[in-house]
C-alpha cells in the first residue's frame, strides 16, 4: 500500500453525505462579487468600471506581478459596484460586483485548439496565464508559476492530486469520476509543457468510482495511477509526494527542488478546459455538505456566488447554524458573515449544526505524545504548544516550528483538547512581528 | 460613483441588519478526536482491573482496605490541595484516582493503613501538585512515593503475606517474595539458594508472595494488552524495558547459572511486568517520542536489573524507573522524530 506510514490519522470520513451525488449545475445568483485577490500573490487591477456592461468569460481584473492571476466575469451584467467587500479569509478584499443581466451571455471568439498536444509549451502556459487558473485544491498558488520553475530545477514529474483527504469533501472524487477524460487530457498538457514522461495520479483508496474512471481514461497512456491509502493528510502535497515517489521534499523547500510539480486534478480539468475551449476558470465544483445543510451535494458554482445564495439553492438551514467553513472540517476557514464569496480555492462548505460545535477550555498537556505520532511532518506539536501558551514563541523557533504545515493533526488527537495549530498560528506570527522589526 | 455607494451601503446594512446567524469563528481544525484526558484515566484503571482483582482474590480483605485506603487518601489529598489552593477541583479526570490504584498494587497486601494515607498524600501533594498538578510532574506519583515509604518506613513495606486465595481456609502469614529470598542468599553467599524452585505458572497466574498488583504476571498482560489495543501505550517501552531485563539476565545465567537466576525468574517476579506496561509508560513522565521510549525502556530495565543483581534492594524497578524519569526531558529533546525533509546536516541537531 502506498502510503504516509507511521504518520497522520484516521479523522472522521462524512464524505458519504455526498460522494454519490452527481454534480450539478447551481441556479445562477443575481449577483457576483468577484475579488481581484483569490490567488497567493498581488491582487488584480480593475479592468472595468460601474456602469460597465460585461460578459461571461470577459477579463476583469489584470494581475499587477508575474506571481498572480486574472480574474474574469462568471456571469453576464452590469458592473454595480467596485470596493472592499467580505472575503472568506476573513478581511475585506477589493472586489467587483457584478449584477447579472439574466442571459449568461458569453463573449465570442473564445480561441479553440483541437490539436492542442501540438502546440508549444510556451503558447499553452500563455493560455493558462489569460485563463486565470490558480491551484483549485485549496492553496490557489498561480498554476503558471508553478509551471515555470527556474532553469536549473529541471523537472522529471508531475503529479495530479486526487487524494481528497479532508474529511467530508467530494468534490474531486465527482469531478474524477463524472469527467476523467477531461483529467487525462489536461494531465497529458502538464506532462506536455513540462516535457516529463513520468506522469502519476495519486488518489485515496476510498474512491473506488473515481479510481475506476480514471483507469479507463488513462489505459494506454504513460501515466500511471497510484491508489494511496485513505490517511488524512495524504494529499498535502509534500506527504503524496512520499507516498507515490518515497522522496521527501527538503525542508523550507518546494517540490520542484526534487524536481517535481504537482497539481490539483481540478486545476487539470481547468487547464484542458482552457487550451481546448478557451474558457477561462469561471466557476468550480464546490460541495456543499454538513449536517447542518438540507440538500447537501456537489455543485457547479460560479466563482463570486454568495454563499447566502449557495445556502439557499441547498434547501437551507437545518436547526441553528454553528460554523460555516469554507473547505474542510481539518484546514478549512469558519465564515462569520454569509455574504462572502465562492472563490477558485473553494472546494467545499461545510455546514456544521451548532451541536456538533463544542465549545470548551482546553487543559494542561498531559504529554501524552499523540501529536507526535500524528504529526505527518514529525514535529514536536506539544512542545509548540506548551511554548506558545508560556509566551516564549522564539523557543519555538530552535523546533523547526516553521515546517508546520498547519494540518490539525495534533489538534484532532489531543486529549487535552488544546487548539495546538491555532498556538502554532500564534509562534508564527510572533516570529514575523520580531522579523519585521528587525528588518 | 453613486451607484457603488449604494451598493457599499447596501452590503453595510446587511452586515448589520440582517439576521445573520450567529456563528463561531475559531481557528481550524474544526473537527475534534473523542479522547479526552477522562477517557485516558478511566481506561488506565480498567486495564487495572485484572490485577486488581487477582490482588484481591489471593490477599482478601488486607488488599482490599489497601486498596480502598489509597485511592480515598489519593481522591482526598488532590480535593483538599485544590480547595486550600483555590484550584479547580479536577478528581473526576480520573489521575488521582489512578495514582491512588497504581499506588495500592505496588504496596504490600498487609502494610498498615496509615502507610495507604500517607502515601497517597505524599504522591498527590509533592509529587504531583507541588509541581503543578497535571502534565507538569516530572516523577511518577505513585511510584516516587512508593519509594519515599520504602526507604522511610523499611519493616512496614517488607510484610509479604503468603498468598491465601479467598475461601481456602489457608491462615494469613507472612513469608518472603522470590525476589528478597534471592537477594537473601546473594547477600548470604548462597548462590541462587532457593530461588531456582520457583514454580512459574504460580508466578505466572500470580501466587506468590509480592505487593498486592504484581504478583500475577497474566492479569498484568491482559491489561497491558487492553492500553496496547486502545493505543493508550505504544509497545516501545515495555518491549525495551523487558526485553533489556531478558536479555542481561540471560547473559549472566547462560555465563553462570549457579549463581544467576534464569530470566523467566526476573520477568515473573517483582514488578518488571506492572512497571513496564503501567509505570514507566506513564504519559506524563515518559518521553513523548518512539525512539526516546525505546531508549528509556532500555534505561529502566538497565537499572532495574542491576539493583536486582548487585544491589541493596532485593527489587529495582520502582528505583530504575523514577532515575529514568528525570532523564525525560533531556531525551526529549536530544531523539526528536527526523523531521519531514531535514537536511542531512540538520539531522543531528
Amino acid at each position: 500500500m502506498w502510503t504516509i506510514a507511521g504518520e497522520g490519522i484516521h479523522p472522521i470520513h462524512e464524505k458519504k453525505l455526498t460522494s454519490s451525488i452527481a454534480v450539478e449545475d447551481l441556479k445562477l445568483p443575481d449577483k457576483v462579487v468577484i475579488p481581484l485577490s483569490q490567488h497567493i500573490g498581488a491582487p488584480c487591477e480593475p479592468l472595468v468600471k460601474i456602469g460597465d456592461h460585461v460578459k461571461k468569460y470577459q477579463k476583469i481584473g489584470e494581475p499587477k506581478g508575474f506571481v498572480s492571476a486574472p480574474v474574469h466575469a462568471s456571469i453576464s451584467g452590469k458592473v454595480i459596484a467596485i470596493g472592499r467587500f467580505s472575503h472568506p479569509s476573513g478581511n475585506q478584499s477589493q472586489s467587483i460586483v457584478i449584477e447579472s443581466d439574466g442571459k449568461d451571455e458569453p463573449i465570442d471568439g473564445l480561441a479553440e485548439h483541437r490539436d492542442y498536444l501540438n502546440l508549444d509549451p510556451k503558447e499553452l502556459k500563455d493560455i493558462i496565464v489569460n485563463a486565470g487558473i490558480v491551484g483549485m485544491g485549496g492553496a490557489t498558488f498561480p498554476t503558471h508559476v508553478k509551471l515555470s520553475p527556474p532553469k536549473e530545477k529541471k523537472i522529471d514529474v508531475v503529479i495530479l492530486n486526487g487524494a481528497e483527504c479532508e474529511p467530508y469533501l467530494t468534490a474531486d472524487d465527482r469531478l474524477m469520476t463524472e469527467m476523467p477524460g477531461e483529467v487525462a487530457e489536461g494531465m497529458k498538457i502538464l506532462m506536455h509543457i513540462m516535457g516529463v514522461k513520468e506522469g502519476y495520479i495519486g488518489i485515496e483508496d476510498d474512491k473506488p468510482g473515481a479510481i475506476e474512471a480514471i483507469r479507463k481514461a488513462i489505459a494506454g497512456t504513460s501515466i500511471r495511477l497510484i491508489t494511496v491509502e485513505k490517511k488524512y493528510p495524504q494529499g498535502a502535497e509534500k506527504q503524496l509526494i512520499k507516498s507515490v515517489l518515497g522522496k521527501e521534499v527538503p525542508s523550507g523547500g518546494l517540490p520542484m527542488d526534487i524536481g517535481v510539480i504537482v497539481q490539483n486534478v481540478g486545476t487539470a480539468v481547468a487547464i484542458y478546459n482552457a487550451v481546448r475551449y478557451g474558457i477561462p476558470l469561471i466557476e468550480r465544483i464546490v460541495t456543499v455538505t454538513g449536517h447542518g445543510i438540507k440538500r447537501p451535494g456537489n455543485f457547479r458554482v460560479r466563482i463570486g456566488t454568495l454563499l447566502e445564495h449557495v445556502i439557499t439553492e441547498c434547501g437551507g438551514l437545518v436547526g441553528d447554524p454553528g460554523k460555516i467553513i469554507f473547505g474542510g472540517p481539518m484546514m478549512g476557514i469558519a465564515q462569520y458573515t454569509l455574504h462572502v464569496p465562492v472563490l477558485k480555492g473553494t472546494s467545499g462548505v461545510l455546514v456544521m449544526p451548532k451541536e456538533e460545535v463544542l465549545l470548551e477550555d482546553f487543559r494542561a498537556c498531559i504529554r501524552c505524545g499523540r501529536c507526535v505520532q500524528a504529526c505527518p511532518i514529525r514535529l514536536l506539536p506539544n512542545m509548540y504548544s506548551v511554548l506558545a501558551e508560556a509566551e516564549k514563541p522564539k523557543e519555538a523557533e530552535k523546533y523547526y516550528v516553521l515546517d508546520c504545515i498547519e494540518c490539525g493533526c495534533c489538534t484532532y488527537v489531543c486529549p487535552s483538547g488544546r487548539p495546538i495549530v491555532h498556538q502554532i498560528r500564534y509562534i508564527k506570527a510572533e516570529m514575523r512581528k520580531a522579523k519585521n522589526k528587525v528588518a | 460613483m453613486a451607484e457603488q455607494a449604494v451598493a457599499e451601503k447596501e452590503e453595510k446594512r446587511r452586515r448589520l441588519e440582517e439576521p445573520t446567524p450567529k456563528l463561531v469563528l475559531t481557528s481550524s481544525p474544526h473537527a475534534l478526536g473523542e479522547d479526552s484526558i477522562e477517557r485516558v484515566m478511566w481506561s488506565v484503571v480498567l486495564s487495572l482491573l485484572p490485577a486488581t482483582l487477582v490482588g484481591l482474590y489471593f490477599f482478601g480483605w488486607d488488599a482490599f482496605q489497601v486498596i480502598v485506603i489509597s485511592i480515598a487518601s489519593a481522591l482526598g489529598a488532590e480535593a483538599l490541595y485544590q480547595k486550600i489552593s483555590g484550584h479547580k477541583n479536577t478528581i473526576k479526570d480520573g489521575s488521582a484516582a489512578v495514582t491512588g490504584l497504581l499506588l495500592a498494587l505496588t504496596l504490600p497486601p498487609a502494610s498498615p493503613w496509615w502507610l495507604s494515607i500517607i502515601g497517597g498524600f505524599f504522591a498527590i501533594i509533592i509529587v504531583k501538585q507541588l509541581y503543578g498538578g497535571l502534565g507538569y510532574n516530572p516523577f511518577n506519583p505513585a511510584l516516587m512515593s512508593r519509594v519515599f515509604l520504602l526507604i522511610a518506613f523499611p519493616l512496614q513495606m517488607t510484610q509479604w503475606p503468603v498468598p491465601h486465595p479467598l475461601f481456602s481456609g489457608i491462615d494469613a502469614r507472612t513469608g518472603a517474595t522470590p525476589l528478597g529470598e534471592l537477594q537473601v542468599a546473594r547477600l548470604m553467599g548462597k548462590g541462587i539458594g532457593k530461588a531456582a524452585e520457583l514454580n512459574l505458572w504460580d508466578a505466572f497466574i500470580g501466587n506468590i508472595g509480592g505487593s498486592i498488583g504484581e504478583v500475577s504476571a497474566l492479569a498484568l498482560l491482559i491489561g497491558g494488552a487492553y492500553l496496547l489495543y486502545k493505543q493508550y501505550i505504544s509497545w516501545h517501552i515495555p518491549v525495551s524495558m523487558i526485553g533489556t531485563v531478558l536479555v542481561f539476565s540471560g547473559i549472566f545465567w547462560m555465563i553462570n547459572p549457579e549463581k544467576y537466576v534464569n530470566p523467566m525468574f526476573h520477568l515473573l517476579t517483582g514488578g518488571l511486568i506492572i512497571g513496564a506496561f503501567f509505570m514507566a509508560t506513564d504519559m506524563v513522565t515518559c518521553p513523548v517520542t518512539l525512539k526516546g521510549q525505546l531508549l528509556f525502556g532500555f534505561g529502566c530495565g538497565l537499572i532495574t536489573i542491576i539493583i536486582r543483581m548487585w544491589g541493596g534492594y532485593p527489587e529495582g524497578v520502582s528505583f530504575a524507573i523514577v532515575l529514568m524519569n528525570i532523564a525525560t526531558p533531556m531525551i526529549d529533546i536530544y531523539l526528536r522524530p527526523t523531521r519531514y525533509g531535514a537536511r542531512k546536516a540538520e539531522v543531528k541537531s
